[in-house]
């Protein structure tokens, strides 16, 4: 049996070395591809007819496109609105990409933490600079809470700098975390259905209950990935 | 295929529009805070908040103590510094019913509505 980790290897499909760096096109780069093509696809088929009335296809767009709008409208308000596309791509990328993971034989580019880390960091760094833009060096006092004591700040601003600092560290950790844990269960308990025999019907329905878990998460890891962007978004836009 | 609005009926549209937006306002404003309140994902996000808060305070310590040559005494410091962060984090999520650690509450539009239920704003802006 295969070892239940073995679904996370890294393998070269197209060997591509630059000397410096090892730039070679490997399964998670193709699943990439495919993630950006189908979205693609997805939307520009379904805004193709482009009727008052949407169809089926048209309606999924919308509704897709409803679903993030409205998260930023709630979260970050209507200065949030240049920052769609951001939010849209982001929430759109990791969700075919947990969705894609799902397949057989597939692979999840979002259980590698460099994937999400990656992405956290460029949420981190993005809303970091449009904090500092938007309000200078008062973005300062977002480390100082309204009525510290002043006895106690010697302490608590240590605390919240490095409290700021975890932020793309403890988001792109939850992704990596689910992603990986579920599809590890999956693999251990699909490994049980060979190795029970006639009792392996046990496992079998766990795995049946288990995949369907993993789509609810799949799709809440995407949305959590993204909300907690626009409350990012929303700290660096209303500092007071 | 579709019904063009009478002319006189574009005057109002603006305000009917609004009124319907309006109405199906708390519906998703509900849904936005509720959804991510799954016992797992609340338990992994806990998880994630404590590992990165003494991870980070670890590896800042760490690459301190490198550049300053004071080890070991900035990591042990920062690792505490970093687990106290983690807590506040996990603190901060707890509180706000929702997944969220804003520092302040969401300024978006369900204050002005105004009505009923709004679960992040007692997110603990302490």
């Amino acid at each position: 049996m295969a070892s239940p980790i073995e679904q996370f290897e890294i393998k070269n499909v197209l060997d591509l070395d630059l000397g410096i760096v090892d730039a070679s096109f490997t399964n998670s780069s193709l699943l990439m591809v495919i993630a950006v093509g189908l979205i693609t696809l997805f939307l520009v088929m379904g805004v193709r007819r482009r009727s008052l009335v949407p169809g089926r296809w048209q309606s999924i767009v919308e509704l897709a496109y409803d679903f993030v709008a409205n998260m930023i409208r709630t979260n970050v308000g209507s200065d949030g609105r240049p920052y769609f596309p951001f939010i849209f791509s982001l929430f759109m990328f990791i969700l075919f990409g947990n969705m894609l993971g799902m397949l057989p034989y597939s692979f999840t580019f979002t259980s590698h933490l460099a994937v999400t880390l990656g992405m956290a960091l460029v949420v981190f760094i993005g809303t970091t600079i449009i904090a500092f833009a938007k309000h200078g060096f008062h973005f300062f006092s977002f480390f100082l809470p309204h009525g510290t004591p002043w006895y106690v700040a010697p302490l608590l601003v240590p605390i919240e700098i490095l409290s700021y600092f975890t932020r793309p560290v403890s988001l792109s950790l939850r992704l990596f975390a689910n992603m990986t844990a579920g599809h590890t269960l999956l693999k251990v308990f699909g490994g049980f259905i060979v190795a029970m025999g006639v009792a392996g019907i046990i496992p079998a329905a766990a795995v049946v209950a288990l995949t369907g878990l993993e789509l609810v998460v799949a799709f809440l890891q995407a949305y959590v990935f993204a909300i907690l962007s626009c409350i990012y978004l929303n700290d660096a836009l209303h500092m007071h | 295929m579709s019904e063009e609005p009478p002319p006189e009926g574009l005057e109002d549209f603006g305000a009917r529009l609004k009124r319907l937006q309006a109405e199906a306002q708390p519906q998703q404003r509900k849904r936005a805070t509720d959804e991510p309140t799954s016992g797992m994902g609340m338990a992994f996000s806990i998880s994630a908040h404590m590992v990165a808060g003494v991870g980070v305070g670890a590896f800042v310590g760490y690459w301190l103590d490198r550049w300053l040559g004071t080890s070991p005494w900035l990591l042990i410091v920062f690792f505490f510094l970093g687990s106290a962060a983690g807590m506040l984090n996990v603190y901060r999520v707890v509180t706000g019913i929702d997944m969220a650690m804003g520092y302040r509450p969401a300024t978006g539009d369900r204050k002005s509505s105004g009505s009923g239920i709004d679960g992040p704003n007692h997110r603990a802006d302490n």
